[in-house]
């Protein structure tokens, strides 16, 4: 399937430098999707979407023009080429003839069951399951809500250094909150999963059991007391905390806000920035995980870059703006939610890999801490580092045992710092939830991963006196 | 209304005119249009010019919902739409209160949300608008660099039509800048932002902007962990408009039928402080949400939450107040046109504001802090159990003066008790671009945790 000819990418990139651009794109998609919800029992609406558009870039000097369009006809592709190139004019007119070369597809990601195979009927199903599994935890559950959704895109990126390269992108994803009531008033559970594969993904797992935890998680709560405040000794468990890094972390590792001096890693290549203990990878090439892609939405084959290596910062992540003003290669990370917005920065999937220690040894280090067994939505400053996360499944940690749950709090923290006080790490790496990382009011999905491990202390705010 | 949403009206009547026996068909179209300038260096950094269309059409049968939108207005796509959509009202669940809106008699109360004004401005004044906001970020405070300055604005045109006899459309358009700042501070560096919006370029107020992108960079220079204690809260404005944001999903209706609000079986009782009265006033043209019409094309109107402190009544769309056995409060709520169904939730809040600037009110307060910025206050929140935690910064108050700043520190309690323990309302209402407005507001005891 082809979303435009390559004739037609060829004018329409002409059109673009008309103006003297130094450098066009067009970025085209064609994606369909299937969203259905279940609240309350009911299944409350099947929703079926189509988006198809190009978005169409015009760089010259330091300004970037963009405009996009929904009309991929020949006429309206060139008047939004027109549009960008008028807005990145300055200088007279150019010629410039594009000879595109088509570049093989980079497969990340192997689909055996595509959404559009899929009746929706087997969608359907998929969340009375959930609703039945949920309740069947006990009586204490009262409501579960749960989404499923699935979508199937093709991109196009066509550039005027020549490239032409298309990607099929299949994603497909399932989400569940429960809530529990008892004496002392209602809590919630939720869990989710996501992968960069078609229905296939309901062979090997049960969508009763990330259910089940759901629900587990909202009963547990129930006898929860509240959260100490303070600072103190906190493990995270694998797989729960890493999208405290890609928040805390992660961003001031990319080069658009390293460029702009809105990174505290800015100019510490070659530093020690964190515990010797820790490397931080960005890895758009893992098969199946949310943030995996073939291609980057620039064209550019996915990679996977080392960021932090035993402790000292080794690079940053490029999009191709930011590397060709430093005359280097991008990695991979341009990145942008559709045909609708200018790709910049962004991560894929980001984690701290392994180390040596069994988990339960860090669990018994602790005298007095707090154990995250779940992390929910968070906020970050990116030029500071200061970050608050949500804590929706703690535990207190006493003599070394995980005892009471915990009724939720914030973790506060600066990321920079937590990278520091890393004193130990895990053995048994876990990638977590999919998330949607939102920069710039643009979201793209993205994965995270780690293995548990004990940071020296932590700002817990809860409200225990 | 205009001749642009005419189009779009004809559209969707097309649409709905093919609805058969026994089944409800709603046609939402929307078309929309948006400049977007960005500045760095007394340079255009990015220039983007964007137009968006879409129709979404939704289908109920035999109780049944089905939804499918797409981004384009052809009409052969569009009856593709309008056949994925009775496809999937097949696989829905049978729900004795599916439906659409009807008209409920209640008289559209006329606001003007457009301007010709806005419409008419050309691209070389907006430029220039960019780029005299960056001269005043840089010349604001020498402490101070830029990271952005935008000039932003968008028009957008909606037409609704169901089968039940709804029939509205509409246009408006709007203006925005915004610039973000960067203050060093040793090692490490805060961040700051100045916004102003207006219905037209006249209405944006740059000198302020930079004046407040610098004070919020540079504020914090110096800040440190507080200890943790006990004391008095005192919340910023825009700090109250994201906590009035957080409380809203407790008065929804929808939440409320389904049994995901801690007020649910506690109307007419005190939740509150008796200095606490809280209105959704969409018909206030003052606000920044204001509209005419709600997502099912109903009136919007005034409605007042909490009242002296009691739970005065909770917020409906149609299908939540059917549901509950009551009547719409024109609160539903609509994501565009890729939206479905409409969801319910309050539009534009309004605490009802008391009689002292801020200033006056921290002279009365002996020991607290003055929380000027909050970070996860929605991950924090639980407007189901009413736990609140969020990451605050802002300064110390001591004996009625403001002393030193502090930062990543929580600030935590629960809705319930925050509610009850509100001392004062200030008198300095502040029009933001959420649905909520802003003022100050003082929590009587509050636990921070920092040190």
């Amino acid at each position: 399937m082809s979303v435009i000819e390559r004739d037609v990418l060829s004018q329409v990139l002409a059109e673009a430098m008309r103006t003297g651009g130094e450098f066009a794109e067009v970025y085209a998609e064609d994606k369909r999707s299937t969203s259905a919800g279940l609240d309350d029992g009911k299944v409350e609406q099947v929703t079926s979407g189509r988006d198809r558009g190009a978005g169409i870039r015009v760089v010259k000097g330091e300004t970037t023009g963009f405009a996009h369009t929904a009309d991929l006809t020949l006429d309206g592709l060139r008047a939004a080429a027109a549009a960008a190139a008028a807005a990145a004019s300055s200088g007279g007119p150019g010629v410039h003839a594009v000879a595109l070369t088509q570049h093989p597809r980079h497969i990340v990601n192997t689909v055996s069951r595509y959404p559009d195979e899929v009746t929706k009927a087997d969608k359907v199903a998929l969340l009375m399951a959930i609703d039945d599994a949920a309740r069947s935890e006990g009586a204490a559950i009262v409501q579960v809500s749960a989404g499923y959704g699935d979508s199937r895109k093709t991109i196009v990126v066509a550039n005027t250094d020549g490239l032409l390269i298309d990607d099929e992108q299949v994603r497909t994803l399932l989400r569940v909150s429960a809530v529990a009531n008892g004496d002392a008033g209602m809590q919630t559970g939720f869990d989710s999963l996501g992968h960069t594969i078609g229905f296939e993904l309901f062979d090997t797992i049960d969508v009763r059991d990330v259910a089940s935890r759901a629900a587990r998680q909202a009963i547990t709560k129930l006898a929860a007391r509240p959260a100490p405040s303070g600072s103190m000794p906190v493990v995270i468990k694998a797989g729960s905390g890493g999208v405290l890094f890609h928040e805390a972390c992660g961003h001031g590792l990319e080069a658009d806000l390293v460029q702009r001096g809105a990174s505290v890693y800015k100019g510490r290549v070659g530093e020690q920035v964190a515990s010797p203990l820790v490397t931080l990878i960005d890895d758009g090439t893992m098969p199946g995980e949310w943030g995996a892609i073939g291609i980057d939405d620039e064209g550019h084959h996915s990679q996977r870059n080392v960021l932090i290596q035993d402790g000292v910062l080794t690079d940053y992540m490029w999009d191709f703006l930011r590397a060709r003003k430093e005359g280097r290669l991008q990695s991979g990370n341009g990145r942008r939610q559709s045909y609708m917005h200018l790709p910049m920065v962004r991560m894929t999937n980001t984690f701290v890999t392994n180390g040596t220690e069994a988990p339960g040894d860090i669990i018994r280090s602790v005298e007095k801490g707090v154990y995250i067994a779940h992390l929910g939505g968070g906020s970050v400053n990116t030029a500071s580092g200061d970050f608050v996360f949500g804590m929706t499944e703690a535990y207190m940690i006493e003599n070394g045992e995980i005892t009471e749950p915990l009724r939720e709090g914030n973790l506060i923290g600066n990321g920079p710092q937590v990278l520091k006080d890393i004193d130990l790490l895990g053995n048994d790496f876990a990638m977590g939830n999919p998330g949607t990382c939102g920069k710039d009011g643009q979201g793209v999905p993205v994965g995270d991963g780690q293995p548990t491990l004990r940071v020296k202390t932590m700002t817990i705010g809860g409200t225990a006196s | 209304m205009s001749d642009g949403s005419g189009a779009l009206l004809a559209l969707a009547e097309r649409v709905v005119a093919q609805a058969r026996p026994g089944e409800q068909i709603e046609a939402y179209v929307g078309r929309g249009s948006e400049t977007s300038i960005r500045v760095r260096d007394s340079q255009i950094d990015q220039f983007i010019s964007a137009q968006s269309e879409g129709i979404g059409i939704r289908v109920i049968r035999d109780g049944r919902t089905g939804f499918a939108y797409v981004g384009a207005l052809d009409e052969s796509t569009v009856a593709d739409v309008l056949a994925d959509a009775r496809e999937n009202a097949a696989y829905g669940s049978v729900d004795e209160y599916a439906g659409l809106a009807e008209p409920d008699g209640v008289p559209v109360t006329p606001i003007d949300l457009w301007s010709e004004e806005l419409a008419a401005f050309g691209t070389a004044p907006k430029i220039d608008l960019a780029m005299e906001l960056e001269r005043l970020c840089i010349a604001a405070d020498s402490r101070v660099r830029i990271d952005d300055v935008d000039y932003s604005d968008a028009m957008g045109e909606v037409a609704v039509v169901t089968s039940t006899g709804i029939r509205v459309s509409g246009r408006e358009n709007g203006c925005y800048v915004s610039a973000s700042t960067l203050a060093d501070d040793g090692d490490e560096t805060h961040t700051g932002f100045g916004f102003s919006v207006g219905r037209h370029p006249g209405e944006l107020v740059l000198h302020k902007v930079a004046r407040e992108a610098a004070d919020r960079a540079t504020r914090l220079i110096g800040a440190r962990k507080p200890a943790s204690k006990r004391l008095t809260v005192v919340l910023d404005p825009f700090v109250t408009a994201q906590f009035l944001g957080v409380l809203s999903s407790t008065v929804n209706g929808e939440s409320v039928a389904k049994g995901r609000s801690l007020f649910a079986n506690r109307l007419g009782e005190q939740v509150a402080s008796p200095l606490f009265t809280l209105v959704d006033d969409p018909t206030n043209p003052l606000a920044y949400t204001a509209t005419d019409v709600d997502g099912d094309g109903l009136a919007a109107r005034r409605n007042v939450l909490i009242d002296a402190g009691v739970l005065n009544q909770f917020v409906h769309s149609s299908y939540s107040a059917r549901r509950s056995g009551t009547l719409s409060t024109g609160n539903a709520t609509r994501g565009g046109f890729k939206g479905g169904s409409p969801g319910c939730g309050c539009l534009a809040m309004q605490l009802m504001p008391g009689t002292r600037p801020q200033a006056d009110i921290i002279a009365d307060v002996s020991e607290g802090v003055l929380v000027q910025s909050v970070l996860g206050m929605h991950s924090g929140v639980n407007a189901i159990s009413g736990d609140f935690s969020t990451g605050a910064s802002g300064v110390m108050i001591r004996n009625g003066a403001t002393a030193e700043p502090v930062r990543e520190f929580t600030i935590a309690s629960t809705l319930q008790r925050m509610l009850t323990d509100v001392i004062e309302v200030g008198g300095d209402t502040e029009w933001l671009p959420m649905r909520a407005a802003g003022c100050t507001l003082v929590i009587g005891d509050m636990t921070i945790s920092g040190s």
